[in-house]
């Protein structure tokens, strides 16, 4: 008697967790929980601490709430506002590279050719291969005495004998050192995206267009553009926000230098934040980045909803 | 009107030349570094791209001998499996509710978490580091295995979500009028269907957790803790010595075959990142 209740007890309880009312909140529930606490947290405590005096020296002896402080030195910060202008540059000039680079990688491959998918396979080990190790191999291309990269300039007698930039060296040149490593990681990744996008396109619409006498551009930017925008935006915009967001390019190459004039938000942030300690100066920094994740977070909602009509 | 195709095909080639040379300049060249001599490498008067002196595997032994490359290999490797297992576990049924069960919230919800996606690690890295201390996981790998699920969790519930939305209701609900409950309906009729959806959810968590690099720099800095892809920046080069052989030698041995499965499985990310526009 006793095992039978137990059973049924058993039973309505199994019946009560498989409604849906039940068991869609209790599947959620661990993504839900993990994402709180390791990002919600996290991100409620980076204003929290951005808000204080905490570095890591008074992290147990007490440190205070000093309001607005940290955000007031970041505007009488020289190397914060290099920084800001350094994201905004970078970001927007890889970008810029990667999507003529992609565009033009996904025009070769949309054609019929011999070699063709050997051709795809090694466009695409930019993107594929872990940045930290790809960028290794730009930092021994960018070397001050034995670049590749200049040794090949010098023999196709681009520079003369002798000459050489040194690539990482100058503020100015280093900012192009970084902005095309930056540009030859995420081309691959446009270049898929787009001839994703572009084989969708329907052959009688392409054909339409040049019998209407469209050009090369004009098909491009009025009858290929509209129809492939909704297709490729999510993924480009991914790819924006990590070209704003990243700091390992920079870091691995130049680690902000040379005397701080390449650093990014993120690179000063780890640089002040964790390397120097001084937490809540670094939490402060890093909260610069939040504008332009909400921009993205509201763009990819518009996208989104703008395919599903 | 011919020299005019043939100048149009000479053009195209040019692209193509140049498109791959940028592509892979540096894969070539890490591949000569690898095996080049000392003496080869730093003489200015040789020729880079060829080898001068014959080629030598002493930049592959010393990684494999004198550094801490294997341990690195197996730390990546280990902290990978474990992230995925833990993704498997919470991306599947999250991934499940989302697509059946909660209803009209489902939608928001599942688009709220595949934004997380797009929070970037240099927003998280410092106030992360008080977490990871109170869990009494500073400087361990295992802060790793806690800190990767927050990226890959969002992208493989997406993932899963979508796979679990084109098979139809009218299967589970066959198998629940047979007398199945409903999570045995999930486990015999649905799990099996979503194998191809879960194998990719597998090697997604996999590659992104071995190709992170800013969490690992952060949280991670004993020799013996490090990742793959921290060990090789920062131990291979000392000071201002940088050992390029060697380092060119650890980029190709880990890089490549990670790109190689990344490339296999690309045509499913982009299913899941285009939102299952591009087909």
């Amino acid at each position: 008697m006793g095992i039978v209740a137990k059973q049924l007890g058993i039973a309505r309880l199994q019946r009560f967790l498989e409604r849906s009312e039940v068991l869609g909140p209790l599947f959620m529930a661990p993504a839900i929980l993990y994402m709180a606490a390791f990002l919600g947290l996290p991100f409620v405590l980076a204003i929290y601490f951005s808000l204080t005096n905490l570095t890591i020296n008074n992290i147990h002896s007490g440190f205070s709430f000093v309001g607005l402080d940290n955000f007031a030195a970041l505007f009488q910060d020289s190397i914060f506002q290099q920084a800001l202008r350094n994201t905004l540059i970078f970001a927007i000039a890889s970008q810029l590279l990667s999507l003529i680079l992609g565009q033009a990688t996904a025009l070769v491959l949309m054609r019929n050719f011999r070699g063709k998918s050997i051709m795809r396979v090694l466009i695409l080990l930019p993107w594929a291969v872990p940045i930290a190790l790809g960028v290794l191999g730009w930092k021994w291309m960018y070397d001050s005495l034995y670049s590749i990269i200049n040794w090949t300039l010098r023999a196709l007698h681009i520079l003369g004998p002798g000459q050489g930039p040194n690539w990482l060296g100058s503020p100015d040149l280093a900012m192009v050192s970084i902005i095309l490593v930056h540009a030859w990681k995420a081309f691959p990744f446009a270049a898929v995206v787009f001839l994703g996008a572009l084989t969708s396109i329907p052959q009688d619409i392409t054909d339409a267009a040049k019998v209407d006498g469209a050009g090369f551009f004009r098909q491009m930017i009025q009858v290929n553009l509209p129809i492939i925008a909704p297709i490729v935006s999510i993924g480009l915009i991914f790819s924006t926000v990590f070209a704003f967001t990243d700091m390992s390019v920079v870091w691995l190459l130049t680690k902000g230098g040379p005397i701080n004039s390449t650093h990014v938000l993120g690179s000063y942030a780890f640089q002040t934040g964790v390397m120097s300690g001084d937490i809540s100066y670094g939490a402060a920094i890093s909260l610069f980045l939040v504008p332009i994740l909400m921009v993205a977070m509201v763009l990819t909602l518009r996208a989104m909803r703008r395919r599903e009509l | 009107m011919r020299l005019d195709r043939l100048l149009k095909q000479l053009g195209f080639y040019i692209l193509v030349i140049v498109l791959l040379i940028f592509a892979t300049w540096p894969f070539v060249w890490m591949f000569l570094t690898t095996f080049k001599n000392e003496h080869d490498l730093y003489n200015l008067q040789n020729i880079p791209y060829l080898f001068n002196e014959p080629p030598t595997l002493r930049h592959v032994e010393w990684l494999f001998t004198s550094t801490g490359f294997v341990r690195w290999l197996w730390n990546s490797t280990f902290i990978s499996t474990v992230v995925v297992v833990i993704t498997l576990a919470v991306a599947t049924p999250a991934g499940y509710a989302l697509a059946r069960m909660a209803g009209r919230y489902g939608e928001r919800l599942g688009i709220g978490m595949f934004l997380t996606y797009l929070v970037p690690p240099a927003l998280l890295f410092i106030p992360l580091s008080p977490i990871i201390s109170r869990l009494g996981l500073q400087d361990s790998l295992w802060a790793l295995v806690a800190i990767y699920p927050t990226f890959t969790i969002p992208f493989c519930t997406w993932l899963m979500m979508g796979y679990f939305k084109t098979i139809p209701y009218e299967i589970e609900e066959a198998a629940l009028i047979d007398g199945d409950s409903r999570l045995g309906a999930l486990v015999h009729v649905v799990m099996p269907l979503t194998m191809s959806g879960m194998f990719t959810v597998v090697v997604f968590a996999f590659t992104l957790s071995l190709q992170e690099f800013v969490y690992a720099l952060t949280f991670v800095s004993s020799t013996d803790q490090k990742t793959i892809t921290v060990g090789v920046p920062t131990e291979l080069i000392r000071g201002d010595i940088y050992f390029w052989g060697s380092l060119m030698a650890a980029a190709l041995i880990a890089g490549i075959p990670t790109a190689i499965v990344y490339n296999l499985f690309l045509d499913r990310f982009l299913v899941g990142i285009t939102g299952g526009a591009i087909k």
